[in-house]
């Protein structure tokens, strides 16, 4: 049975917190109550990436993408879309800038500059279906080299494609399989990495959400290469929707034979367990992640010997993240060549980045590396809103750092990225503007490495301490000027002598934001003020008696009853009582709250 | 905290179940502490002796591990779970003042529980809606754009619903009493 119309929903995180389980439900009532369930069919998919505008709907053959979709719209999308041929204008995607409205998905700016390999299946496919995922050429690729390539053949290629590791290192992939595959041992194991921890960063998830069979194949095709039985997915507990569908995606891959024994008809075994990670950032790396699956706090050791010497149980054991993973098909059915023709000299391909922050499209992006700040800012991200300017970019999270406004044509890649401070970490991209503190910005991140050192090293567990206890007194009014000079040294040393990447990379977003924003630093320590008004103690909301019209409103928005004066008398903000919300200051029509 | 009567029975139930599902290899200590959790909601100190016992590990190896992961809590988790996101984005857009605003109207800090057991206040890093940012998950709800105002609101629709059911059973015991006399 054909049917003549496919309704893609997303059913990704963010899109599920604006109710789009709600509007599939009444979508699937209509087209059955009305009798069309021969004609159309409602898919959820996973995350489309445009978070910013959820709950996002898709409506093949013609490609009509809706934004924002409401479960009372249903039926007038049942009525005039599908049964009326008519465009409904109203929920198409507007530019933030002109309104004009854009009908079909791939002619969106937020798409239409985007290279999806990685997420090639997310947004396309239902991922709980295995028959959707093989419809477009799942699997594929593990028959082709099982039945077509040699172990050494498979190492070759993903050694020739150039691709990196997309879980922060930028270690050559290849080379890693090409050092485990020497390994000798009967017993090897092949991990996937998917304990994502960077705050603010998702793109792991909404893979293993959107397409979880893509890196259940890479697997398989990795155990092959480098002659292992056995994988496992290390993923967050947290990620419960994820865990779901990789469970229900191990399921239908053994029922179908594509894992188990005797793959493809072939001698080659191979399965997947889960291990669920329990919640701390340092799992994320692989010789923390493999003390954790073997019971243990998740500690790091010494490298070497490197996991793909002595890995999980002492045995050499293949490390790869999920993004670096979900690549792997499609490079091999696509050959190496093609995917080197994406990317710059050294990083090949293409990454996906998280953007999230002071930018019009939130949400989930693929892009050909060497791809320019400024690109994904303005034509893909759709610019800042409010009207502000754009002061920084932070990648890497927090083991990342901050790119300036004058760097902002600097090319996406790993090189050009770790000369300018920074580094390309798991791909979280957060932009911030002008009402931004850069000084808090790295304070935040600092908290976060400081709470999640898991303390087996005393550079990273004592000197994080010691840094964010100065930047704690520097926005909090009590910094002295030699502690610039003490925050760059305690932050080199650091990252010289920390046993594992949590810890040498700890300090960056503090030397980064040092490099480039010294000045704001400074107005802190020298001047005891705050530029953006974001430090609470450095900086006050005052009412301006000249411009206040004595309304009351402000009074009854303040969540804490700081603000003293009845109608008809002067207000007065209580310095001590206010928790600096800027709910007032948003409240006043006449503009008579300042910061 | 306190145990609650018949607490401590259903925890030596459920850990023994657990144990018995999970093995008592070393290598399934922590799947068997997330077992725990699953069932009784946090892991109390009676838990983690019995399952240090079973393992034949130290207790305070096992204290180790639940303090080390995030997942772990220590404390019973009430009846109102209320998770507010400091991921980075929602860092910017103030997701501290909205911790604050629950820490001050709950009277008590990230991490515990009220005594009443009636509301727990944690702080998550990354739900992954940053396109919501600030975003509070309250039960299985994600809240988005949360303003203190909101924070208000959001105890104040329970505090609502708690009051409106009290007033239910209140009728439904002077009912059943009237209809006792009338009977």
């Amino acid at each position: 049975m054909t049917h003549s119309s496919h309704i893609l929903i997303c059913r990704g995180t963010a899109c599920v917190s604006t109710e789009s389980q709600e509007v599939q439900n009444e979508l699937e009532k209509q087209v059955r109550e009305r009798g069309l369930s021969e004609q159309v069919r409602v898919v959820h998919t996973g995350c489309f990436g445009f978070c910013a505008r959820g709950p996002v709907m898709v409506i093949l053959p013609r490609g009509t993408m809706y934004c924002e979709v409401r479960v009372e719209d249903v039926g007038e999308i049942i009525e005039r879309h599908i049964l009326g041929g008519e465009i409904i204008e109203r929920l198409l995607f507007k530019d933030p800038q002109t309104y004009e409205p854009t009908e079909k998905i791939d002619e969106v700016d937020f798409f239409r500059k985007q290279v999806r390999i990685a997420l090639r299946n997310c947004g396309h496919i239902n991922p709980d279906d295995i028959e959707e995922y093989i419809a477009r050429d799942g699997y594929k690729a593990l028959g082709k080299v099982l039945t077509e390539s040699t172990p050494e053949e498979v190492v070759n290629i993903i050694k020739k494609s150039e691709l990196r590791g997309r879980g922060g290192g930028g270690f050559p992939t290849g080379l890693k399989w090409e050092l485990t595959r020497k390994s000798v041992d009967d017993i090897k194991y092949v991990i996937c990495n998917a304990d994502e921890g960077d705050p603010g960063a998702f793109m792991d998830r909404s893979i293993l959400e959107g397409d979880p069979h893509s890196v259940l194949e890479a697997m398989a095709i990795a155990g092959y290469a480098i002659g292992a039985r056995q994988g496992f997915v290390y993923v967050r507990a947290e990620y419960a929707i994820a865990v779901e569908r990789l469970n229900n995606a191990i399921k239908q891959a053994r029922q179908k034979g594509l894992l188990g024994k005797k793959l493809f008809e072939t001698e080659f075994d191979f399965d997947i367990e889960l291990r669920l990670g329990a919640g701390a950032f340092v799992c994320g790396e692989e010789t923390a992640l493999i003390t954790s699956i073997e019971g243990n706090r998740g500690e790091p050791r010494p490298r070497p010997p490197f996991p793909a010497q002595k890995g999980l149980w002492g045995k050499p054991t293949l490390i790869n993240n999920v993004e670096t993973l979900a690549n792997i098909p499609a490079v091999i059915l696509k050959g190496p060549e093609w995917y080197a023709s994406f990317g710059t000299e050294k990083s090949k391909g293409t990454k996906v980045f998280a953007i999230a922050g002071k930018i019009g499209n939130t949400g989930l992006i693929e892009v050909p590396m060497g791809i320019s700040l400024r690109e994904v800012i303005y034509d893909i991200g759709g610019g800042i809103p409010d009207g502000r300017e754009f002061k920084a970019a932070q990648t890497g999270g927090p083991s990342g750092g901050c790119i300036p406004a004058t760097l902002i044509d600097i090319p996406i890649e790993y090189d050009s990225l770790l000369e300018a401070g920074s580094m390309m970490g798991s791909g979280g991209l957060i932009v911030m503007d002008d009402s931004d503190c850069m000084v808090d910005i790295a304070k935040f991140y600092l908290e976060f490495t400081c709470d999640e050192s898991c303390g087996k090293c005393t550079p990273c567990r004592v000197g994080t301490k010691r840094m964010l206890e100065i930047l704690e007194r520097i926005t909090e009014g009590r910094g002295r000027e030699e502690d610039i000079d003490l925050l760059k040294e305690l932050g080199h040393g650091i990252k010289e002598t920390s046993l594992c990447g949590l810890g040498q990379s700890a300090p960056n977003p503090v030397l980064s934001t040092l490099r480039y924003f010294e000045e704001e630093y400074m107005a802190h320590i020298r001047d005891k003020v705050c530029p953006a008004g974001v430090c609470k103690k450095l900086s006050k909301i005052r009412i301006i008696p000249e411009e206040c019209k004595k309304c009351g409103a402000c009074t009854k928005v303040c969540p804490v009853g700081a603000i003293k004066g009845k109608p008809k008398e002067l207000h007065e903000i209580d310095p001590d009582k206010c928790i600096k919300c800027e709910e007032c200051i948003k409240k006043c029509h006449f503009k008579a709250i300042k910061k | 905290m306190e145990l609650m009567e018949g607490e401590l029975e259903k925890i030596t139930a459920e850990v023994e179940q657990v144990i018995k599902d999970q093995g008592t290899e070393r290598e399934r200590l922590i799947p068997i502490l997330q077992g725990v959790q699953e069932k009784l909601g946090y892991l109390p100190k009676e838990a983690m002796k019995k399952v240090a016992e079973a393992v034949e590990v130290s207790e305070v190896e096992i204290y180790e591990i639940a303090t080390f992961y995030n997942q772990f809590r220590l404390n019973p988790p009430g009846k109102h779970q209320i998770k507010v996101c400091m991921g980075t984005a929602c860092h910017m857009t103030g997701g501290n003042i909205i911790m604050e605003s629950f820490e001050r109207r709950l009277d008590i800090k990230e991490g515990e529980t009220t005594p009443d057991r009636e509301f727990s206040l944690e702080r998550v890093a990354c739900v992954g809606c940053c396109a919501l940012a600030p975003v509070v998950v309250v039960d299985e709800n994600v809240e988005a754009k949360v303003r203190p105002t909101r924070v208000d609101g959001i105890l104040l629709g329970f505090d609502m619903e708690k009051k409106a059911a009290e007033k239910e059973m209140q009728k439904a015991a002077s009912e059943q009493k009237t209809q006792e006399e009338e009977g």
